[in-house]
């Protein structure tokens, strides 16, 4: 089927300002979509995706400027067109959907007018026509009582449902090509399986080119027909995804598929006679919305949660956004008061204790977060970030920052690095380093928020692998929130799964995997994009 | 790009920081190139500027020399700016940052507090403080802190309330660390520029209240300032306008470049925030 391709960029370079890393953020790129095709390019951070999806719907930041090459729509080049050209092209000819539902409406907006903008921009269809025209998008995207959710605002709709109008206002004038960057990152596991069925079977309808903007090899697996591998604006390698997922040529392609993790868990590790560590009973807390006149809404983000963990082992807790996982994560960190509940390390009860009297045993239970850009303070240097800990618990300060050197090396990084600020380092070493400070208090318990969820895959993979070397050198329990099944799968011993503040499955990771009980599991793991076809297991460190 | 970098390619702001610096080399010169008292009277009354080679800036009413005037309120604009917004800054930094902190009803109490200060007029405010407390430097100085530290509360519980929530924050509490400390070493730090920003644009205002206090006659009697020269030569503005524009100039001068190095400072702080360009 392949007569003309809708897309063709040839040997597209963009070129980056002078004080950038790097010369070019896209070298010499060549790429074609026929109709009725996805493409997906997938890379890490900084490989120049994006900036391929912005240059072919002439977006691209001021700084960043095409240094030769062409983007060839339908045989026509983009890259010389005029502005005012261009923006007939967008939304006519090309459809974009981008990745953060929430910030990519106009929250002031009902969903109907900002579907039916579109048509309006392009002169199309009389105001009837647009009206029927909207409610059959509705319909066509998945969307519930479309009459409804036309006079809705975005913020009644759920991130899922949103996305789905974004899908609408892309498919509105029938485009040759849709562009997604990224369009299911923000959503959850079950909302992204809905949403990559969606384009899917959209684009099988309509006949459209999808170019799929992506870091996920799951959702490549599940969505692509070709794969271009992008690393630092450089293609690498290009194929059919059967191709390019069973047998990687390139080395970066095959680095990329190691590091991500495998939904098949590695045998369980001999765990019988280690202590318990820490133990939860009952723990609940409730939001109340504060009400004026009425009644605020109540949420209950954790309801009675009860768990124990042992000495060396790790405890996943498992849910999709607004499960409570994190909620709980905080409440035992007493960073949020729990409702109720106990919550005890060893022998030693921390619900009943003042803040003030918790202060000096808040050594034993420490926490690693998930922001590695957030959680470092940019004014102090990575020595005293390390060496707060201990000064705070009363060491004195010399002895600390000798602790914090030590530590730098036992997270793999170069002791010459306390002197330095964050900003000097990547995600990858900021998170060693937010380690490096979690255990400069020797705690016996560990609690990982997302520990690796902002990170690039192959950065991630060795965090993980860091975290349970450590675990098996210190006999860390280690609390490990995620929502991520493969990393979940990959580090925990047991699994908690979680669904609007309850825990509703608790199980070993390998009789989870095997054999989920509840309802809410096996729809959670049926939604893990790629299944078990993609994925490997965990080096070890 | 390093501060200074990001600041000095701003041209404006280096404009800004000549003109102060100016301005600053002449309040510290002016004992030593008059040493008399600006207050003197050492000539015949109006004369022209440059009519006589001693008198450059012409004389005024009584006889005084405008450029020893000017130079030696150089110095009293200046002190009094500097002073005013130290002291503002004094009571608004820790009012905000415990606003914004702590939440609650502390933040209520505290801003509403603030609220108080800021639905009164703030000129008509410092007037009153200054006739009731006799005009003096020191009163001076305390109306015009009186009436400028609500907005510094106002912005620093708005950047604690923002930092507080930062994962590095809640790190420092889950480490152990006492409260004081968390605001002091964590927080604080990390809202100084703005505070910078701020508090250079508010000597500037600062230096325009106490000039318009003076030109009403509430300025230190024992003190030289612009706005006293000014209030002094309005009467004769059309035949001896040197007596009010010279030190009118030096207002209008002083403000300006303290805006303009505000405006500097907030580019070269805030890189992101820089014009120029889609982000």
């Amino acid at each position: 089927m392949t007569t003309s391709p809708v897309l063709a960029i040839e040997n597209l370079s963009l070129a980056l300002p002078s004080m950038a890393d790097r010369p070019f953020a896209i070298q010499n790129l060549s790429l074609s979509i026929a109709a009725g095709e996805t493409l997906c390019v997938v890379g890490e951070s900084g490989s120049g995706k994006s900036l391929t999806a912005l240059a072919t719907i002439g977006l691209l930041p001021r700084a960043v400027r095409p240094a030769g090459g062409a983007i060839r729509l339908a045989g026509r080049d983009l890259l010389g067109l005029p502005e005012r050209d261009m923006q007939d092209v967008r939304g006519r000819e090309i459809g974009m959907i981008f990745q953060e539902p929430m910030t990519s409406l106009n929250p002031v907006m009902r969903v109907h007018d900002q579907i039916a903008e579109t048509f309006e921009a392009h002169g199309a269809l009389d105001r009837r026509g647009r009206a029927e025209r909207t409610l059959e998008l509705i319909q066509e995207v998945g969307l519930p009582d479309p009459a409804a959710i036309a006079r809705a605002y975005p913020h009644e709709l759920s991130g899922g449902q949103r996305q789905r109008v974004m899908i609408a206002m892309a498919l509105a004038m029938e485009p040759k090509l849709i562009i997604a960057d990224e369009p299911t990152t923000a959503l959850d596991v079950t909302t992204q399986a809905q949403i990559l069925k969606l384009i899917d079977a959209l684009r099988k309808k309509h006949g459209t080119a999808v170019l799929f903007i992506t870091h996920d090899f799951g959702v490549v697996a599940e969505i692509a027909d070709r794969v271009a591998v992008l690393q630092h604006g450089i293609m690498v390698e290009e194929g059919t995804a059967e191709a390019v997922l069973r047998n990687p040529q390139h080395d970066y392609t095959k680095r990329l598929l190691a590091a991500v993790p495998s939904l098949i868990p590695p045998p369980p590790k001999d765990l019988a006679g280690a202590p318990k560590a820490f133990q939860v009973r009952d723990l609940s807390k409730t939001y109340k919305g504060r009400g004026f006149f009425r009644r605020g809404r109540e949420v209950h983000a954790a309801d009675g949660v009860s768990f124990d963990i042992q000495r060396g082992e790790t405890l996943g807790l498992v849910g999709e956004s607004g499960s409570g996982k994190s909620t709980v994560g905080r409440c035992v960190m007493r960073l949020i008061e729990p409702d109720a509940g106990s919550i005890r390390i060893g022998d030693l009860s921390i619900r009943e204790l003042s803040q003030a009297q918790f202060r000096p045993m808040r050594r034993r239970i420490q926490m690693v977060f998930q922001d590695p850009f957030a959680s470092l303070n940019p004014r102090r240097t990575v020595g005293r970030i390390i060496a707060e800990g201990p000064i705070a618990q009363g060491v004195p300060k010399k002895e600390a920052l000798a602790t914090a050197a030590r530590l730098l090396d036992l997270v793999g990084l170069n002791d010459n690095a306390t002197d330095r600020y964050p900003h000097e380092f990547s995600g990858g070493q900021r998170q060693r380093i937010g380690i490096a400070r979690a255990l400069a208090l020797e705690p016996d318990v560990l609690v990982a928020d997302e520990p690796v969820s902002a990170l690039d895959v192959s950065v991630q993979a060795q965090i993980l692998a860091l975290m349970q070397d450590l675990q098996k050198r210190l006999g860390l329990a280690i609390l490990f929130v995620t929502h991520d099944l493969r990393v979940a799968a990959q580090m925990c011993d047991r699994i908690a799964v979680m669904q609007r503040g309850k825990i509703v499955e608790l199980q070993t990771t390998a009789a989870l995997f095997r054999d989920p009980q509840h309802a809410y599991t096996k729809a959670l793991l049926a939604a893990v994009p790629g299944g078990r076809e993609v994925g490997s297991a965990l080096p070890t460190a | 790009m390093t501060f200074f970098r990001r600041f000095a390619s701003n041209r404006g702001a280096l404009v800004g920081l000549a003109v102060l610096l100016l301005i600053l080399a002449a309040a510290l010169a002016a004992t030593t190139l008059y040493p008399a008292s600006p207050w003197r009277m050492v000539s015949r009354p109006f004369l022209a500027p440059l009519a006589l080679e001693r008198f450059p800036l012409g004389t005024d009413a009584l006889g005084r020399d405008v450029a020893a005037g000017l130079m030696h309120g150089a110095r009293v604009s200046l002190a009094i700016g500097l002073v005013s917004t130290l002291a503002a800054l004094l009571v608004g930094v820790p009012l905000g940052a415990a606003a914004g902190y702590f939440g609650g009803l502390v933040d209520d109490l505290c801003m509403r507090f603030t609220e108080l200060f800021q639905t009164v007029p703030s000129f008509a405010l410092a007037i009153v403080i200054v006739a009731i407390l006799q005009p003096s430097i020191a009163s001076i100085v305390l109306a015009i802190a009186l009436v400028s530290w609500p907005p510094v509360t106002r912005l620093v519980r708005g950047e604690v309330l923002s930092l507080r929530s930062r994962d590095y924050v809640q790190a420092a509490v889950t480490l152990g660390q006492r409260t004081p400390s968390i605001i002091l070493r964590q927080i604080l730090p990390n809202t100084v520029a703005p505070i910078i920003v701020m508090a250079s644009l508010m000597v500037a205002s600062a230096i325009l209240l106490e000039s318009s206090l003076s030109f009403l006659g509430l300025g230190d009697p024992n003190m030289m300032t612009w706005g006293y020269m000014v209030g002094a030569g309005r009467t004769r503005l059309i035949d001896a306008w040197w007596i009010s524009f010279f030190p009118g100039l030096a207002i209008f001068l002083t403000v300006l470049a303290l805006n303009l190095v505000g405006e500097g400072l907030s580019d070269a702080l805030n890189p992101r925030l820089a014009r120029g360009g889609r982000p």
